[in-house]
C-alpha cells in the first residue's frame, strides 16, 4: 500500500477515539505479560543474579564501604544497583523487535486499519505492561536486595513522589527509543544494526553499568542533556537516592520531560514517513 | 564431513547479504569494546579493585572476553534450543544420524561474532604486553592455552544452561544468569565477590580458571585467597570436566525430551 495523508485509514481529529480504547489496550498489555508468569519469574532470578554481580563490583570500586566515589557512598550505590536491576523491567530496556517485525512480514497493515494509530496503540499497551513490571520485576530485585544489603532509603517524603514521575517519564523515553529502532524497518527490514546500536549505547551512557558520573564531569552532564539515554536509567536512581537538592531533581524531571515531547514528536514523524515508504507485497 | 557442510552452507549464506554481515561484525566489535570501556572507566575512578591495578584487571577481562567471545562464536546460538523445543523442530534433528547438538550448533553458527573475537585478540596480546610478565615458555604456553580452555569452560556453560529448555520451556532469559553473567564475573578479580556467590561461581561452576587464577600464574602472584599456584595452570583439566559434565546433561536431556507433538 501506498498511501498519502488524505487515505490514511487512522481517524485524526472528528473522530478520535475514546479514551476506553486506551485504557482497554493498557489492561491487555498488562494481562498479556500476566499471563506469563514463568517468564516472569526467570526474568526476576536474572535481574537479581546480575544485581549481586553488579554491586560486587560497585563495592570493590568503593573499597568494602571505606569511600565515597563519585558523590555516592555504599548504601546509594546499593540502592542504585538494586533499584537499577527493578528499572530494566518496568522500562523493558530490551524488547524483541516485534513491530519491526510486523512491518516486515506486512502485518502492520491489520494495526494502520484500526481507528487508533499504530504508535498509541503500542503505547497504551506499554504503559499496561510497565504496571505489571512495576508490582513484578521491579518489587521482586529491590526486595532481594533489600534482604541482603543495606540499601539507602529516601530521606524526604517527596522523593517517592518524584521518583514515581520519573519511572513514568523513564518508561515514555524507553518506549519512544524502541519505537524508533522498530520504525527503522520501514526503510531497512532487519532492524538488527539499530537494535545493537540501542542496547549498546543505552548500557554505557544509561547509567546501567555504572552510573554516568563514573564519566568526567562534563561527559556526564553532556549526555544527561544532550542524548536521551541517562533519561531511561540514570535520572530516576538519582532521583531515588537523593543526589542533589530537589530544585536539581525537578530540573531533572524537566530534562526528562523534554526528552519526551522531542522523542514522542520524532516517532510520530517517523511514523508518518514511514507510512509513505511502506509498501505490502499483495497476496 | 556433514558438519563441515552444514557449517560453509551457514557461513556462505550469511555472507551473501554483505551490508548486514558488515553491520552486525561491527556490532559483535563494539560489544568487545565495552567489555574493555568499563574497566578502563571503573579504574577512573578507583586506583584498585579488589587488591588488583589496572594492568591486572585489564589481563584478566582480556582473557575472560576472549574465551566468551570464541564460546560465544562457536556454542552461543545453542540457546536457541528454547525454540526448537517449543516448535518441536527438534524432532528434525533427532531423526537424522548425526549428534543433535553438533547439528544444532553447526545449523546456527553465528558468523558476526568473529569481530569480537578477533578484538578479544587484539587486547589479549595489549594487556599482556601492558602487564608486567616475566616471559618464559611455560607463562607463553600458559597465555595461549589460557583462552582456548576458557572457551571451553563457558561453552560446557552455554550447552548446559540451554539443556534447561528440555525440562523447562519458559525459562526465558535465566541462562543469560550464567552465561553473560559469567562474563561479567570472570572479568574482575574474583576477591572482590561475596563468600557464597564466589563459592557458587568461581569453584563450582569453574569460573576462577577462565582468567583469576591464570592470571595470577602469568604474573607470579600468590593469591590472596589462599590457593596454590599451580591451579594456574588447572585451566584445561578444568575445562575437560566441565565439557563432560555439559555432555552428560545434554544427553540427559534428550532422553527426558518428549516431543510437542504439533
Amino acid at each position: 500500500m501506498r498511501g498519502d495523508d488524505s487515505l490514511a485509514p487512522h481517524a485524526t481529529g472528528s473522530r478520535a477515539p475514546s479514551y476506553r480504547a486506551y485504557l482497554a489496550l493498557a489492561a491487555a498489555g498488562f494481562q498479556r505479560y500476566a499471563t506469563y508468569r514463568q517468564a516472569t519469574v526467570a526474568a526476576v532470578v536474572t535481574n537479581s543474579v546480575f544485581g549481586f554481580l553488579r554491586f560486587a563490583v560497585m563495592l570493590a570500586v568503593i573499597d568494602a564501604g571505606t569511600r565515597t566515589v563519585a558523590g555516592y557512598d555504599n548504601r546509594q550505590l546499593a540502592t542504585f544497583v538494586w533499584a537499577g536491576q527493578g528499572l530494566i523491567g518496568v522500562v523493558l530496556l530490551w524488547a524483541l523487535p516485534e513491530f519491526a517485525e510486523r512491518i516486515r512480514t506486512g502485518d502492520v497493515i491489520t494495526d494502520l486499519l484500526r481507528p487508533i494509530d499504530p504508535m498509541s496503540q503500542l503505547l497504551a499497551a506499554d504503559l499496561g505492561r510497565a504496571g505489571y513490571a512495576v508490582l513484578t520485576r521491579f518489587v521482586v530485585p529491590v526486595v532481594v536486595g533489600a534482604l541482603v544489603f543495606d540499601l539507602y532509603a529516601p530521606r524526604r517524603q517527596v522523593t517517592y513522589a518524584l521518583f514515581a514521575c520519573s519511572t513514568l517519564l523513564a518508561t515514555l523515553v524507553c518506549f519512544s527509543c524502541r519505537y524508533l529502532v522498530n520504525a527503522a524497518a520501514y526503510w531497512l527490514l532487519d532492524v538488527r544494526g539499530p537494535q545493537t546500536a540501542w542496547t549498546l549505547t543505552s548500557g554505557i551512557f544509561g547509567g546501567l553499568y555504572f552510573p554516568v558520573w563514573f564519566f568526567p564531569d562534563a561527559m556526564a552532564i553532556g549526555l544527561i542533556v544532550a542524548t536521551p539515554f541517562p533519561s531511561v536509567i540514570q535520572i530516576p536512581l538519582d532521583i531515588l537516592v537523593e543526589r542533589g537538592s530537589p530544585a536539581v531533581q525537578l530540573g531533572l524531571l524537566g530534562v526528562q520531560a523534554g526528552w519526551v515531547v522531542t522523542l514522542l514528536a520524532l516517532c510520530r514523524w517517523v511514523q508518518r514517513r514511514g507510512e509513505r515508504k511502506l509498501v505490502i507485497q499483495g497476496g | 564431513m556433514a558438519y563441515r557442510h552444514l557449517l560453509a552452507a551457514q557461513v556462505r549464506s550469511q555472507a551473501q547479504y554483505r551490508a548486514s554481515l558488515a553491520v552486525d561484525v561491527t556490532g559483535s566489535v563494539l560489544f568487545g569494546v565495552l567489555d574493555i570501556v568499563s574497566v578502563v572507566v571503573l579504574f577512573r575512578v578507583t586506583p584498585t579493585l579488589g587488591g588488583f591495578g589496572f594492568a591486572e584487571v585489564f589481563l584478566m577481562t582480556a582473557l575472560a572476553s576472549c574465551a566468551f567471545a570464541t564460546a560465544d562464536l562457536m556454542v552461543g546460538n545453542v540457546e536457541r534450543l528454547r525454540q526448537y523445543v517449543r516448535s518441536g523442530l527438534f524432532d528434525a534433528l533427532l531423526v537424522r544420524p548425526l549428534s543433535s547438538l553438533a547439528q544444532l550448533v553447526a545449523m546456527d553458527v553465528a558468523t558476526r561474532r568473529v569481530g569480537r573475537v578477533a578484538f578479544g585478540v587484539v587486547m589479549l596480546v595489549l594487556a599482556a604486553a601492558n602487564a608486567p610478565i616475566e616471559l618464559t615458555l611455560a607463562r607463553l604456553a600458559l597465555l595461549t592455552v589460557t583462552p582456548i580452555a576458557g572457551a571451553v569452560i563457558f561453552g560446557a556453560v552455554f550447552v548446559a544452561t540451554a539443556t534447561v529448555a528440555f525440562w523447562w520451556i519458559e525459562s526465558g532469559e535465566i541462562a543469560n544468569g550464567l552465561t553473560y553473567g559469567g562474563l561479567n564475573f570472570t572479568q574482575y578479580p574474583i576477591t572482590i565477590y561475596g563468600a557464597l556467590f564466589r563459592r557458587l561461581f568461581a569453584y563450582a561452576v569453574g569460573f576462577a580458571f577462565v582468567a583469576y587464577y591464570p592470571t595470577l600464574a602469568l604474573l607470579d602472584r600468590p593469591d590472596p585467597l589462599g590457593a596454590p599456584t599451580f591451579l594456574g595452570y588447572a585451566a584445561p583439566a578444568v575445562a575437560v570436566m566441565a565439557a563432560v559434565a555439559a555432555g552428560l546433561l545434554w544427553q540427559t536431556g534428550v532422553r527426558h525430551y518428549r516431543s510437542t507433538g504439533s
